[in-house]
């Protein structure tokens, strides 16, 4: 490799050509600030608060994307460097609603951290004109609050690049710029998926999820109902940092003990649904690989993923697998098997999912989710929301001994954790799949090629002397290429998984927010995949329809994969958008 | 708030077929965007979201990063103009003789803002820099009408004969 050698601070360093000054400074453990910075996708040196002083070069520049060269002498604390640093911050401020005390980031703010580095108070040293801006509150899943917006554009950036989505963008010139949607429609107007990403982007608080919690607080307080919550997979895998552990600290059993202190019926996990999503979706994968079916068959646990399609791809709608997500398979299956069970009232019963995901929030109010004729599921909080639940309550969360979950609900395989990387619904639907086509017990069943946080995977097996071919994407853009090619009949595959969020739900746009400081430089997803694969790796069993639970209630109630009665209470049915939403 | 323009669309069949045609002749540049939105104009005379529409599907460009570009740049217009264009002079000479206090008047009496057009597509309103009439300050012109010297008072006068 063709290295550079340049001095930073008067260190030597030597690094790739083609590195940047921030990324040299890194590598030599000398942090620069950034705000607009976004490795790949936001490298556009708007914010100047990586400005640093180049010996022979005239102004300051942007370290974030300047290059470095041979014998470069780089100096990033100096006096005039930190007073250009101070001035940008304050510039900030003059514009920004400065509520800090209760913003949601407060805390988790990258401005607020800057600002009480650089000593910049709150004394509003250039106030004066404020740029004008509304609340939108009008999506199931988010608020935007652009007095609090410092135009960094990197929930642009990424709703464009990495979603392929692009509801948002830049409006306007000069001052009266800000963050929009076209022709300054609200969010749910546009073809905007909810994915969340935007928020998880955000430095500051002026996009964050619309909290649910008020409504857990109050359910939990009435005794008529019967209050159970479930966890994602990925949730466990994330859920630890907000009690400042390290990224990928397995916080299952501290979360289960969290969560039965908080005062649930049960504690139940999605991992069941999990389960019997892949259940339910192998036998239908096999059923339209054996019937001359609609194929590529596409996985449909990820709610912005289907609205994605929904707007963009209508015309392959029927490709999309009819089986609810885990999370509404769980409510469905809490409200009419469980229910019979325990002898409650489907009505009295009061669903609380835990999901890494904001589309969830929009997904329980899509139609053909209620099972038992009341919604499967009755409130969505984000892994954040309920770390702010503990937090409330006054858990002390680190100091908590591991507890499981509880029975029926709680009983899961290997196969349901790894829902929550990108890979992991395929592997899982492959060791059910594979043994269902063969008749014949797996020996390997892990099928790692489709595993790794890579955009787009292929992998192709051979099943009972089929040849069986498929494709796992995560991020919409990558959707959206492999679409195109399932659109022009380029790709031969049987059977494709999609998630919304890159690197699947273990990057969902629910889960605790990391500064772009360790976004850009640590490998978050894929150590928080690690957790759910560490997981599997341990579980007594590792195959969906080994699930004891579930056998008793296919026998019970449900008959078997793909009867009538489990098409009503699993399936459901999908609508055409227009990609421009109902602008 | 919305910023759909009030006034109905009216593009016809012939200005659509000369869409495409700007459309196909650019298609396949290196940044196809603006001299399409610059044809696209001048053919419709502004650039109303179902224009926007056709070039978001033909260039697979979203519908978000059109709107951005268009309202980045001044010579673009989301408004149609009106059968009577008013254009009040915020020039210096005719802003320090009160042009402000002219425009604000004429907003009042029409209903719509700088920049827009009325719902019955009969006026619409522009301040402009300096025309070259100082002399004559405080200016607008309608349509090719230029009125000089004007004081508030006069605006509902001269308005009420277009109005009818």
């Amino acid at each position: 490799m063709n290295m550079v050698n340049l001095k930073i601070n008067n260190i030597d360093v030597s690094v790739p050509a083609g590195s940047t000054i921030l990324q040299a400074a890194k590598s030599a453990n000398i942090e620069i600030p950034t705000l607009c910075y976004m490795k790949e996708i936001n490298e556009i040196g708007a914010c100047r608060i990586c400005v640093v002083e180049v010996k022979g070069a005239r102004s300051l520049v942007a370290s974030c994307v300047y290059p470095v060269n041979e014998g470069m002498e780089v100096f990033t604390s100096t006096p005039r460097v930190l007073k250009a640093r101070r001035m940008t911050l304050e510039l900030l401020l003059s514009n920004h609603n400065r509520k800090c005390l209760s913003c949601i980031r407060s805390g988790s703010c990258e401005l607020q951290a800057l600002c009480n580095e650089y000593g910049v108070d709150n004394d509003g040293k250039y106030d004066g004109a404020k740029t004008e801006s509304e609340i939108d509150d009008s999506a199931a899943h988010m608020y935007r609050d652009n007095s609090k917006c410092i135009l960094c554009r990197r929930c642009v950036a990424v709703c464009e690049k990495n979603q392929a989505v692009s509801v948002i963008g830049a409006n306007e010139r000069g001052f009266a710029t800000h963050v929009g949607s076209p022709f300054e429609a609200l969010l749910d107007e546009t073809s905007c998926v909810s994915c969340g990403q935007c928020i998880v982007n955000c430095p500051t608080g002026a996009l964050s999820e619309k909290d649910s919690t008020a409504k857990v607080w109050e359910a939990l307080s009435d005794d008529s109902k019967h209050v159970i919550v479930q966890t994602a997979p990925a949730v466990r895998a994330a859920i630890a940092e907000e009690f400042g552990n390290p990224i990928g600290t397995d916080g299952e059993g501290k979360m289960v003990a969290a969560l039965r202190r908080l005062g649930f019926d049960g504690v139940y996990d999605t991992d069941i649904a999990a389960d019997l999503t892949i259940i339910e979706e192998a036998n239908e994968l096999v059923e339209r690989i054996q019937n001359g079916g609609k194929l590529p068959m596409i996985t449909s646990c990820s709610p912005g993923w289907i609205k994605f399609c929904e707007y963009n791809f209508p015309d392959l709608l029927d490709n999309l697998s009819t089986c609810k997500s885990p999370q509404q398979m769980f409510g469905a299956l809490a409200k009419t098997w469980y229910a019979d069970k325990m002898g409650i009232d489907p009505k009295d019963i009061y669903v609380v999912s835990v999901m890494p995901c904001t589309a969830k929030k929009f997904e329980i109010g899509r139609e053909d989710e209620d099972a038992a004729g009341v919604p499967d599921v009755d409130a969505v909080i984000t892994t954040r929301e309920l770390a702010r639940m503990i937090k409330r309550a006054g858990i002390n969360f680190n100091g908590l001994a591991d507890e499981e979950f509880d029975m029926p609900l709680g009983s899961s395989t290997g196969a349901g954790v790894i829902f929550g990387a990108t890979g992991g619904v395929m592997e899982a639907a492959l060791r059910t799949a594979v043994e269902t086509i063969t008749g014949k017990e797996l020996g390997n069943f892990e099928f790692t090629e489709v595993r790794g946080m890579e955009g787009i995977k292929e992998a192709s097996y051979e099943v009972g002397g089929l040849n069986v071919k498929v494709a796992v994407a995560s991020g919409l853009a990558n959707a959206k290429e492999l679409m195109k090619k399932v659109q022009k009949g380029e790709a031969d595959y049987q059977f494709i998984e999609i998630m919304a969020c890159p690197g699947g739900c273990v990057n969902g746009g629910g889960q605790p927010i990391q500064p772009a400081s360790v976004r850009n430089f640590d490998d978050v997803r894929g150590k928080r995949a690690a957790v759910l694969y560490n997981i599997d790796k341990n579980m007594p069993l590792r195959k969906s329809h080994d699930n004891p639970v579930l056998k008793e209630a296919y026998a019970e109630y449900f008959g078997k994969p793909g009867s009538h009665k489990a098409h009503k209470a699993f399936h459901t049915t999908y609508v055409k958008r227009s990609r421009f939403g109902t602008l | 708030m919305s910023k759909k323009s009030a006034v109905p669309f009216r593009g016809t069949k012939e200005q659509e077929a000369k869409l495409y045609e700007v459309i196909e002749k650019y298609r396949n540049i290196d940044g196809p965007l603006m001299p399409v939105l610059q044809g696209a104009q001048e053919i419709y005379g502004y650039l109303p979201i179902e224009v926007q529409k056709i070039i978001s599907e033909e260039l697979d460009i979203s519908l978000e990063h059109i709107y951005g570009v268009v309202t980045f740049y001044a010579q673009f217009s989301l408004a149609p103009k009106g059968e009577y264009q008013i254009a009040v002079c915020l020039g210096t000479a005719c802003y320090v003789k009160g042009s402000g206090e002219i425009l604000d008047k004429i907003k009042e009496i029409i209903g719509v803002d700088v920049g827009e057009c009325s719902p019955d597509g009969k006026f619409s309103l522009d301040a402009t820099r300096c025309i070259g009439a100082c002399g004559l300050a405080p200016v607008m012109t309608i349509n090719d009408e230029v009125f000089g010297r004007l004081t508030v008072g006069e605006i509902p006068d001269i308005l009420a004969k277009y109005m009818n």
